[in-house]
């Protein structure tokens, strides 16, 4: 079972890197999808640049979305904060229901075109994920627990850090790479307003009619997100280990 | 030794505990009983300011605990609650050294007093010391708990209903464990609880409450003898008052000089449990032994007048 999950992930990490190395060895592949003579392989850019660009994006945003929405959830579950529960919680809310496309529209204007837009759609859409399971992970430390830490003298910081965070962390760690996942697929649209990204790849297709540039942007996205869920899910299972909460 | 004086508590218009006034003598185990929602929790929670009063004042060795800042009084007085909460991503020994560290004990300190504790729970330390609360069972886990609660040293340990999760027999062990304990290093000890055998057994003094009023504070035999409130009586049971008298002497404390015969009974027997066995047997007298050796009798006269009002 191990091992058949190891060959598939070195499988597939190994077509993602030959494909962006050398794309132009797949081009029998995707000639079938093309007409008139098109180009089978992406050709008016380097497919690893856009995958990299891409990459450096999605992170940015989620790293930018996943330290605000865990402050904001410790706020919020703090005494102090406990009002602005319900607020959050609205505003969270908002940034997920709202499109990115629409979030795109109404950034642009705001600050032009390029990776600015779509680092604020990526930013808004992961918000909710991390902040509703830092609630969860928080909440979920059992009420005797919590008692036994102040009831030995524990300060509300060392109770935080000592006892609260590290229990929550796993549904913590779970939230960014659900946002970090849905983020590499969303990022797709930023190339509508000139950020740079493997969903170039994908409307050069669709201006062009070419199915295989559509096919190529959108598989090197999906293997990607594919990938890196299982590479965080593994990372986050070392690192539970490491603070001992798995 | 822990003085409280007119401590009272109220949320909005309801008074949790109403103007308790009651006086722990050092090593001593004092236990708290009352219905739920008499104001017994709360009473408790106020020592260690987890609640903090309305009115009223906390003494604790002389000194009022409002003189230092609550996070630093807690960690002087041990806290043990029902349903341990042991911090479950820690292992034993962590848990166990959650205040020491707190105080900034030295490491090799740490560890000793971590392996004495676990010893004196009857844990070995070798086996239990890097175990997680989920491995093990629920009585272990008390003990646990209760061991980290003991753990710093604390001259006062403070219990809300630490053996309440236990099945029965477990839960006579952890009685008997936590009195050895008590006397061993003379901790002074207040325990909630709803359970009156639990109180009648670990009790040097029992408060009744109810509706946050402190009712009566005086020996479990006194609260039999002369209950003062209905409702004190119906708590303590004085249906079957002549046998919770017996079960409150051991009989070591009632054996009277001279040998015995009949059958032989263990001087940390109650009284109550010695009768039975004449009962059973159908003796007259047994011969009480301890250590071993006779240490005296026990005429069924001399019990039976043990359970007699007055």
């Amino acid at each position: 079972m191990r091992v058949a999950a190891w060959a598939l992930r070195l499988a597939g990490l190994g077509l993602l890197a030959a494909f962006l190395a050398v794309p132009q060895r797949f081009a029998p592949l995707f000639a079938p999808l093309t007409e008139y003579g098109a180009p089978p392989i992406y050709d008016q850019g380097s497919l690893l640049g856009l995958a990299l660009a891409h990459l450096a994006t999605v992170f940015a945003a989620t790293a930018a979305s996943a330290v605000v929405a865990v402050t904001l959830g410790i706020f919020v579950t703090r005494e102090s904060g406990a009002e602005f529960l319900p607020l959050s919680r609205t505003l969270v809310n908002v940034g997920q229901t709202f499109p990115p496309v629409a979030v795109l529209a109404i950034a642009v204007p705001l600050v032009g075109f390029g990776e600015w837009p779509t680092l604020i759609a990526l930013f808004a859409y992961g918000l909710l994920p991390v902040f509703e399971n830092t609630i969860a992970g928080l909440e979920s430390c059992p009420p005797a627990v919590r008692e036994a830490a102040d009831g030995m003298g524990l300060g509300a910081r060392q109770r935080l850090l000592a006892v609260e965070l590290p229990l929550a962390l796993p549904l913590i760690l779970e939230g960014i790479r659900l946002s970090l996942v849905v983020n590499i697929g969303t990022a797709t649209l930023g190339s509508t307003v000139a950020a740079k990204g493997l969903g170039e790849v994908i409307i050069a297709g669709l201006l062009s009619n070419n199915t295989a540039f559509i096919l190529q942007g959108g598989l090197v996205t999906g293997l990607m997100a594919v990938l890196l869920y299982d590479a965080m899910a593994a990372a986050e299972r070392r690192l539970l280990k490491a603070v001992r909460v798995a | 030794m822990i003085e409280i004086e007119s401590l009272s508590k109220r949320y909005g218009a309801t008074t949790v505990v109403d103007g308790v006034s009651l006086t722990v003598a050092r090593g001593t185990v004092a236990v708290v009983v009352g219905t739920s929602g008499s104001g017994k929790s709360t009473l408790l929670r106020m020592i260690n300011r987890l609640v903090e009063p309305s009115a009223g004042a906390v003494r604790i060795d002389g000194r009022d605990t409002r003189a230092t800042p609550a996070h630093l009084l807690r960690r002087r007085i041990g806290y043990a609650i029902q349903g341990h909460g042991l911090f479950p991503h820690r292992t034993v020994a962590e848990n166990i050294a959650t205040v020491p560290r707190l105080l900034g004990w030295d490491m090799p300190r740490i560890e000793r007093r971590v392996d004495e504790l676990l010893s004196l729970f009857q844990l070995d330390p070798g086996a239990f010391r890097g175990q997680y609360p989920h491995e093990l069972s629920g009585g272990q886990q008390q003990r646990v708990g209760v061991a980290r609660a003991l753990a710093a040293e604390p001259a006062v340990l403070l219990m809300d209903e630490p053996f309440g999760a236990l099945d029965p027999i477990i839960r006579d062990k952890a009685q008997e464990d936590l009195l050895a304990i008590q006397r061993r290093f003379g901790t002074t000890v207040v325990l909630v609880t709803h359970d009156m055998d639990e109180a009648f057994r670990l009790a040097d003094r029992v408060a009744v409450m109810r509706d946050g009023r402190l009712l009566q504070y005086d020996r479990p035999a006194a609260l039999l003898r002369a209950p003062a409130d209905p409702f004190v009586a119906r708590l303590a049971g004085t249906a079957d008052r002549s046998l919770k008298l017996l079960s409150l002497v051991s009989a070591g404390e009632a054996a009277e000089p001279g040998a015995g015969d009949g059958p032989t009974v263990p001087a940390s027997a109650s009284l109550r449990d010695v009768l039975a066995e004449l009962i059973w047997r159908g003796a007259e007298a047994a011969t009480v032994v301890a250590d071993g050796r006779p240490a005296g009798r026990l005429t069924l006269a001399a019990i039976l007048a043990r359970g007699r009002a007055g």
